[in-house]
């Protein structure tokens, strides 16, 4: 890794108009009391005191996006006959996400197991995660909803960054992760960072000593399997839901889709959407049986998925990247913290019972 | 004796015959109340009211059809209850209501301009005056009138309307800006102020952002098609999938029709939105619509029935021959 430099507070914007020239830039923008991703145009400030509402996850998932166009076409000699000519839509641009905390960026960690294994790549997703760069922003401070550490994370994680921030007095100290960062850091307004790297990994210990101690949730995965069929304890502990879908939606980590046509008379298009587990519609099947019928065995699913199916299935790692914002901005504040303690508790308390018996 | 505590023994005295009491206890720091559903008298102990207490409880009602549950109610919340009644939707028996005054509850949006970022506010206190905030930059104090939802500022029915128990002192109905026609204050006078085209743009713009993630209609107590609502139907599709304002737009517009006559202003959808669209206004436009077409208010009365529910051969404020 190259040596650390240093971007005074004031040069920001510089940075981020000199970045713009090459890149799309991504980043974190004030819309109403709200702080959500949008393209840097220079006219605002990026809001950098606080996570936005949404991860970045719009710049390589898109909510909807366009696989390709169709179009049928009558055979003139035999009009009953129909041809269909299909055509791929792919666009991906250069893009920079600025901004983001490491923990919306190693939320990608998540989707490259699924989209962009040895076995199997997904050419949309993989196009838009190749020319996806992300500078994130260090947390200084962790905020009440941050669970990170439990996860295996920290504050100033950079396994999902290009290059990592810290903030630091009156500016940042820059760190290229790789050399796809580096590539970004050959800018004159970039300074050498000298002391200030000292400084920077003070600010980051102190951040991740202020996260209170982390339980050990190395059981979760085991736990909720034995509590897999206990829907008296998913009736309970999914209670409260509304069983909206803000929660998946919201989530840096969520990845299921759903694949659907648009028709217009003799042409359309294919259409990739976000779905979500939290949905009636997510396991109906064409009879009308839904194996997952109501929110308890939903939720069960989206907890299940992140701390138990995935970690199962990509070697012990965990489908959530600790951000806390299915915690912070669900509307009534189910919180999924609580469920996987409450699981790997009730699965313990299964197991002494049986040993009495 | 506190309302609280009176509230807890009421609970515990009827718990016995009913499935569980929805009520609210601490979240997961200072600024969040969260529905809580009691089941035992231990459970009641945690039981917790004040202006954190958000949320519309009456939500969860029209899923428990046929059991026998209780449900602790403020006053506008228990005009979302009235109004499930009044469509059936809620059997009145099989429900025992325990009401409450309320003084009032915090627009958590709100406490975030003076706070900043709400994720690190430490402690909250409040007096009939303030609300305290504690964050690591030091104390922030908000006046309670730049704090409280839109709706407490011209709240008509601090107390429950309908209740088996009632708990605490009824408050007199608050004072202040009218809340009939004028209801929805500025918000509503400058949308309505815009030109068409402006206005789609405000829409457009403040749309950008949805998600369609669809909190705000799992939160509204009057939406009750749930698993089979319109905005997830594929065969007819009704909404398209794109990830365009004008599709999101369409669904509010859906929404804010499918509530004409039913919405009782509580404002849990624009509450539940992640992102913070300001989608009640939609909402204040067509209540005020319904005011002046039908003089009417959902969920006020038990007996009443719904403009929409029921037919007029001549409406008395629609004069449809002079058309
Ligand atoms: S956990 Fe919260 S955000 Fe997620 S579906 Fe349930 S109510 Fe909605
Ligand atoms: S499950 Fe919640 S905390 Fe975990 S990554 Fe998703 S939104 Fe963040
Ligand atoms: S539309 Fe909004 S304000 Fe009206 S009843 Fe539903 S949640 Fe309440
Ligand atoms: S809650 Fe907000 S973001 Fe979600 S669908 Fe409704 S308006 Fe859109």
């Amino acid at each position: 890794m190259s040596a650390a430099a240093y971007l005074p507070a004031p040069r920001l914007g510089e940075w981020l108009k000199e970045l713009s020239g090459r890149y799309l830039v991504l980043a974190p923008q004030a819309r109403g009391d709200t702080v959500v991703f949008a393209p840097f145009t220079g006219d605002a400030e990026p809001v950098l005191d606080r996570d936005a509402a949404m991860p970045p996850k719009q710049a390589v998932f898109p909510a909807t996006e366009e696989l390709l166009r169709y179009r049928r076409v009558k055979d003139p000699e035999d009009p009953g006959k129909v041809d269909v000519e299909v055509s791929a839509s792919l666009r991906a641009v250069e893009t920079v996400v600025f901004g983001a905390k490491p923990c919306g960026a190693r939320g990608f960690l998540a989707y490259d197991r699924v989209f962009r294994s040895p076995a199997i790549s997904d050419p949309y997703y993989a196009a838009r995660r190749a020319k996806t760069l992300f500078i994130t922003m260090a947390c200084a401070a962790p905020g009440n909803s941050c669970f990170c550490h439990w996860v295996g994370s920290g504050p100033s994680d950079s396994s999902g960054s290009d290059i990592l921030l810290t903030p630091v007095a009156d500016g940042f100290v820059v760190q290229a992760v790789n050399e796809r960062g580096e590539e970004l850091m050959n800018s004159p307004l970039l300074e050498p960072a000298g002391t200030r790297e000292a400084k920077a990994r003070e600010i980051q210990d102190a951040a991740a000593k202020a996260l209170p101690a982390a339980p050990d949730i190395s059981r979760a995965k085991d736990s909720l399997m034995a509590v897999f069929e206990d829907l008296a304890f998913w009736e309970e502990v999914s209670a409260k839901c509304i069983s909206c879908g803000a929660c998946t939606y919201l989530c840096p980590t969520c990845y299921c889709f759903d694949i659907g046509d648009e028709d217009k008379g003799m042409s359309g298009r294919r259409l990739r959407t976000w779905d979500n587990c939290m949905s009636f519609r997510f396991t109906l099947e064409a009879s009308g049986h839904n194996p997952r019928p109501t929110k308890a065995h939903r939720l069960r699913n989206r907890v299940g998925h992140k701390f138990s199916y995935y970690p199962a299935l990509h070697g012990g790692a965990v489908a959530c990247c600790g951000c806390g914002r299915c915690v912070r901005l669900c509307p009534v504040s189910v919180d999924i913290r609580e469920i996987v303690l409450a699981a790997i508790a009730r699965a313990a308390r299964v197991r002494e019972e049986s040993a009495h018996d | 004796m506190s309302a609280l505590e009176m509230l807890k023994d009421k609970i515990r005295e009827a718990l016995p015959s009913l499935e569980f009491v929805i009520g609210w206890e601490q979240g997961f720091d200072a600024l969040h109340a969260t529905p809580f559903f009691m089941r035992t008298a231990e459970d009641v102990e945690k039981l917790v009211f004040g202006p954190l207490c958000v949320h519309n409880l009456s939500t969860y009602l029209p899923s428990f059809r046929g059991r026998k549950v209780g449900i602790v109610l403020k006053g506008c919340d228990s005009r979302g209850a009235i109004e499930l009644m009044q469509e059936k939707l809620v059997e009145r028996e099989n429900v025992v209501i325990f009401g409450l005054p309320c003084s009032g509850v915090a627009d958590l949006a709100k406490l975030g301009r003076f706070a900043g970022d709400l994720d690190r506010v430490l402690a909250v206190t409040w007096d009939d005056e303030t609300f305290v905030l504690t964050t690591p930059a030091g104390e922030v104090r908000v006046p309670r009138e730049a704090a409280l939802a839109d709706k407490c500022l011209t709240c008509q029915f601090p107390n429950a309307l309908e209740a088996d128990h009632f708990a605490g002192e009824p408050l007199p109905p608050a004072t202040g800006p009218d809340m009939g026609s004028d209801r929805g204050g500025e918000e509503l006078a400058a949308l309505e102020a815009m030109a068409p085209a402006d206005l789609m743009a405000y829409w457009a713009e403040a749309m950008e952002r949805c998600i369609r993630c669809y909190a705000c209609r799992n939160a509204c107590p009057m939406c009750v098609c749930r698993d089979h609502c319109i905005a997830h139907r594929r065969d007819l599709q009704w909404l398209g999938q794109d990830d365009t304002p004008r599709e999101k737009l369409m669904f509010q517009l859906i929404h804010t029709l499918h509530l004409a006559g039913r919405c009782t202003e509580c404002g849990e959808c624009q509450r539940a939105c992640p992102v913070g669209i300001p989608i009640l206004a939609l909402r204040r436009k067509m209540n005020r619509v319904i005011r002046e077409l039908f003089d009417y208010q959902a969920g006020l009365d038990l007996q009443a029935v719904p403009p929409l529910f029921t037919f007029q051969v001549e409406e008395a404020n629609i004069e449809e021959r002079k058309w």
